[in-house]
């Protein structure tokens, strides 16, 4: 497979599953906010829960997998960077949005 | 009451630099932009280099920056590019130019063969007249695409373009589609690796210039989003 073409899929499906994940997100947070949960409520319902868990695990592997991409296009139209430096560049950044969102959900969860 | 001259600002230079040049031209009813550049070439500096031939709008070789827009001059009246009798015409964007309103177009169609944007027939055809149903899927997504007339207005009207001086461009891609589509093609996988490449349809933002500027009203960005499609599922069957 060549990779720009896997990268380009890559993109397209990870926005697949954003556009769905960032729905639930929104209605959850209205959910929320309109029902007037505290932190420790929300939290209460979060902690355990392997289901929430598995929804904001997959969405934080959504935007590592899709912001790095496009971080990419940026990055070589831009400022004309490219080869290993970039490639290892935005793979830093891919890696670094999925540790720091996975921290976030296992937060969440424990 | 029309003006009965023009304000004309020419580009004159070449690689190394220029700048615009003012012309007086007279009006004339239903004049054309390339009727303007002439008249300066035949009329005040025969030393002006522009290019065309057919005057028709069938060769694609009269194209220029026509008030910031690249167009086909010789089927832009003046009175539709025109504004208050002022034209500024510079030669395409995103090419080097030779001298004046003449660009070199070699990276241009380089990138047609680079894109794999020739004919190869499929082994075994010759022995009898293909026969392309024109209501097929394939034949009407080439049909969608195969007026091009070689311009390079959407390659001079493309973002992409500008920014990767790789990119292989709308003109070529939307070839590389066109002959995907014919039937009576070989070059298959060949072509869509051709067009996968670093600087191939991928790059593509769909920012749809081409399809706002291309004097045959085709839409490139149509073909590259087909080129897309064809070369992720090519990818996903392990064809390329």
């Amino acid at each position: 497979m060549r990779a720009e073409t896997g990268l380009w899929i890559a993109q397209r499906a990870s926005a697949a599953v954003l556009a769905l994940c960032v729905l639930v997100h929104l209605l959850t947070i209205v959910y929320a906010v309109q029902g007037g949960l505290t932190a420790a409520e929300i939290l209460g319902r979060t902690r355990g829960s392997w289901g929430w868990a598995a929804f904001y695990g997959v969405f934080v592997l959504a935007v590592a997998v899709h912001a790095p991409i496009g971080l990419r296009a940026v990055m070589r139209e831009t400022l004309g960077w490219r080869g290993k430096s970039l490639e290892a560049a935005v793979a830093a950044s891919g890696l670094c949005l999925a540790v720091l969102g996975w921290r976030a959900v296992a937060g969440l969860f424990a | 009451m029309a003006a009965t001259t023009l304000d004309i600002a020419l580009w004159r230079g070449d690689a190394a630099g220029g700048a615009f040049q003012r012309y007086r031209v007279p009006a004339a009813q239903r004049q054309t932009v390339l009727d303007v550049v002439t008249w300066v070439q035949r009329h005040v500096d025969s030393g002006l280099s522009y290019r065309f031939a057919c005057r028709v709008g069938m060769c694609g070789t009269c194209a220029m920056t026509v008030n910031g827009k690249p167009r086909w001059t010789c089927r832009t009246l003046v009175d539709a590019a025109a504004k208050d009798g002022r034209l500024e015409i510079a030669p395409l964007a995103n090419l080097p130019v030779v001298k004046d309103l003449a660009c070199d177009m070699t990276a241009f169609f380089d990138k047609w063969r680079r894109a794999e944007g020739r004919f190869r027939p499929a082994p075994g055809l010759g022995g009898d007249f293909a026969v392309v149903p024109p209501e097929s899927a394939a034949r009407r997504q080439a049909e969608a695409g195969i007026e091009c007339i070689g311009c390079a207005v959407c390659y001079s009207a493309c973002d992409v373009a500008a920014w990767n001086s790789d990119y292989l461009g709308p003109a070529a891609l939307n070839r590389a589609w066109t002959l995907h589509n014919d039937v009576r093609d070989g070059a298959g996988a060949a072509r869509l690796k051709a067009v996968a490449g670093d600087a191939g349809c991928h790059s593509c933002h769909s920012h749809q210039s081409c399809r706002e500027h291309c004097p045959k009203h085709l839409n490139p960005t149509a073909s590259i989003a087909g080129l897309k499609r064809a070369t992720a599922w090519a990818a996903l069957k392990g064809e390329i």
